[in-house]
């Protein structure tokens, strides 16, 4: 590991821009142009108005699931390929306890319908977290360092997790209803926006601002983000970068939790597989946003939910293609992606 | 090496100088080769030739992917698809086309140029960057073309797949010894047999030769240190590519045969994620990084999940009162389980059956 420090090509990493996002405006322009530009392939205003309130619910709720991998990639070098089963569990523990708060969540007030839909997510996090905590005691501690291994591992623990929930909530997909008030949508004009959307938008937009708040505001998250970039001198001077580590892994388990829950009520179904289902736009958005950069991934995952969206109406059969294509794009334009974190290791 | 007879010389070229290395391992393999070779007369059933038959495939398909992983040290999750492409070219040339060998060699060439095209695409594009990233690419790769294939059901026959003739001296009916045989009846099948069977010999005896040459020894050099390896004047990227392109390249054969022996193929059969995760648990339980695992895995892996099934059931059927105990041993659940030794083995034993098996003759014979 430490032979390989000189090789990373200084031109790439070392101009410090790429470690400041706020100096760097071109990325946040991408999605405004990406929604402007399907205006005119759509043609119809008020369909492209529906869908980019679609697009951005669903950035928002991907970016939930991925903000917690990319920055347990960023701060240890682990990738999680069993990020997933966080994600199918929140969606579970949402049928759980919507299914036990029954009465809340059918009454025909907003502030009960609210407070089933909070304690839903809240014990989809909780849970989820707990769970992190688990799985990175027991599957991930062992393998620290080595990639290959850990790819193997964590795939492997999300075959079993994916299993085990099968086993304890029986193979079928299960509908989730959401609370009453949270159904139909909204017409503004001609425009229809679906209520949970907006929900959805709204919550991912208090994560984001909690995430950042916390990330830029307190000393955890500069122990965070300086453990981001370098590891070992954050370790030199005496930090326990293993127990921060731990805590974030946690973290990130639970808003995978959270946004499979989130996730699972947008859908109205959930599968033992939807978690697996998802970590492919997970990682796209993380790739495209640049591996460990909160900042990135929250923009590339907007950009993935309405590239989504637009090319889910425009050519539906290749909606995940053109995912990917949008990948290849950036990937041309900035090889370590939007935002690229300077790292260690080439 | 000791001298040998000429015989003994002419065993070792053919499996590129690397023998198997350790007495038990050897007797093991040629118990599998000599299984496979007679399948058709000791196993005589339907059921027993068709697992045969699959290992012979999935041996070549697990060959190539260790290739990949325990070679080159780089996961790849999009080698069904590869797998998916050479079974989709041969069973679409042979539906459009009708039964016939032009249609096979047709539909299998078209493949293999798909197939590299994609690989040397892939791998240019993201081995370049990090290897981790090569993971999550042919990962969202690999699922984009499981839904494209699925959804061009005009040409695919989407989530029911295609059902074909295969040409006529591979049909069931076909009876060249007429309906006494050659000490059993020798059917079209068995001849499909054999044509799987001989063409898997060769692409593994193939890859055993890549990775014994000295390109297979700048890979092995990639995997322990990549930095060093390029420091020493190796392209490293430009290697890595090439051994996706034959890794590709074999994995497209091998889905090829697959179409042939079946005369079938859809999603389940080739494109499924979960036969990337079949692959992924024979390589890791035979053994990455040695190509005999690969024989090893696929055959401990099929019949495991042949004869697993069958034994979850009678489990099932016992617990059948208790709650939670019948749906851990329900037979659909068995990918639980092997998930679980999967695990077990990343952890204790990483170099598989195989590498348990050498390692103990170092300890012996210092």
């Amino acid at each position: 590991m430490t032979t390989q420090t000189a090789h990373a090509p200084a031109s790439e990493n070392g101009n410090g821009r790429a470690a400041l996002p706020r100096r760097d405006p071109w990325p946040l322009l991408l999605a405004p142009v990406l929604a402007l530009a399907a205006l005119p392939l759509i043609a119809d205003p008020q369909t492209w108005a529906t869908l980019t309130i679609a697009g951005l619910a669903m950035g928002m709720m991907i970016f939930l699931m991925a903000s917690g991998l990319t920055l347990v990639f960023g701060l240890m070098d682990v990738l999680n390929f069993g990020h997933g089963a966080f994600i199918s569990v929140g969606a579970f523990m949402a049928t759980v306890v919507l299914g036990k708060l029954a009465v809340w969540s059918g009454a025909p007030e907003i502030v009960p319908n609210i407070a089933a839909l909070l304690a839903a997510i809240a014990v989809a996090a909780l849970v989820a977290g707990l769970l992190g905590w688990l799985f990175e005691r027991v599957i991930i501690a062992p393998v620290y360092g080595q990639h290959l291994k850990q790819i193997l591992v964590t795939m492997g623990g999300l075959i079993v997790a994916e299993q085990l929930l099968r086993v304890f909530f029986g193979p079928d997909q299960i509908p989730l209803a959401r609370p009453a008030a949270f159904k139909g949508a909204f017409i503004i004009g001609a425009v229809a926006i679906e209520k949970y959307r907006i929900v959805a938008v709204v919550l991912g937009l208090i994560v984001f601002a909690a995430m950042q708040a916390v990330l830029r505001g307190s000393r955890l998250g500069l122990l965070i983000r300086a453990g981001v970039e370098n590891r070992e001198m954050v370790e030199s001077l005496g930090y326990r970068i293993r127990r921060i580590f731990v805590l974030v892994f946690a973290a990130g388990s639970a808003l995978a939790g959270l946004g499979g829950a989130m996730w699972g009520l947008y859908q109205e179904t959930v599968t033992a597989g939807m978690g697996m289902e998802m970590m492919v736009s997970i990682f796209i958005v993380i790739i495209i946003g640049g591996l460990g950069s909160v900042g990135g991934c929250f923009l590339a995952a907007l950009l993935v939910g309405l590239t989504a969206n637009y090319a889910g109406f425009l050519a539906p059969k290749l909606a995940l293609g053109c995912n990917i294509l949008l990948m290849a794009l950036i990937l041309l334009w900035r090889p370590q992606g939007l935002y690229a974190v300077a790292r260690r290791e080439g | 090496m000791p001298s040998r007879g000429a015989k003994g010389d002419m065993l070792t070229r053919v499996l590129s100088g690397d023998p198997p290395g350790d007495r038990s391992l050897t007797v093991l393999l040629l118990v599998v080769a000599a299984g496979l070779l007679l399948a058709p007369f000791i196993l005589p059933g339907v059921r027993t030739l068709n697992v045969a038959a699959n290992i012979c495939v999935f041996v070549v398909l697990v060959a190539s992917y260790d290739l990949l992983l325990g070679y080159t040290g780089i996961v790849s999750f999009a080698h069904t698809m590869f797998f998916g492409l050479g079974g989709y070219g041969v069973a679409i040339a042979l539906t459009k086309l009708g039964p016939g060998w032009g249609a096979v060699l047709l539909g299998a060439a078209a493949a293999l140029i798909a197939s590299v095209v994609l690989a040397l695409l892939i791998g240019l594009f993201s081995l370049r960057v990090k290897a981790i990233f090569f993971a999550m690419i042919t990962l969202a790769v690999a699922s984009a073309f499981a839904i494209l294939a699925s959804q061009l059901s005009w040409l695919t026959g989407g989530e029911d797949g295609l059902t074909y003739q295969v040409p006529r001296l591979l049909q069931r009916g076909f009876r060249p010894f007429g309906e006494e045989g050659i000490g059993a009846v020798i059917t079209g099948r068995t001849i499909a047999y054999y044509v799987v069977f001989f063409a898997a010999a060769a692409l593994f005896l193939f890859l055993l030769r890549v990775v014994n040459s000295p390109f297979g020894r700048v890979l092995l050099s990639i995997r322990e240190n990549a930095f060093r390896a390029e420091a020493l004047g190796y392209r490293t990227v430009i290697y890595r590519t090439v051994a996706n392109c034959i890794a590709a390249a074999v994995a497209t054969l091998a889905g090829a045969l697959l179409a042939l022996w079946l005369g079938y193929n859809g999603p389940d059969t080739t494109l499924s994620f979960n036969i990337m995760i079949d692959v992924l648990l024979m390589v890791v339980i035979g053994g990455m990084g040695t190509l005999y695992g690969a024989v090893l895995g696929a055959t401990v892996l099929i019949v495991a999940q042949n004869y697993l099934q069958d034994l979850m059931r009678t489990l099932s059927t016992a617990a059948a009162g208790v709650p939670l105990l019948a749906n851990l041993v329900q037979p659909d659940r068995w990918l639980l389980w092997l998930g679980i030794l999967f695990i077990l083995s990343v952890y204790f034993f990483p170099f598989g059956i195989v590498g348990r098996l050498r390692m103990r003759r170092r300890h012996l014979s210092p």
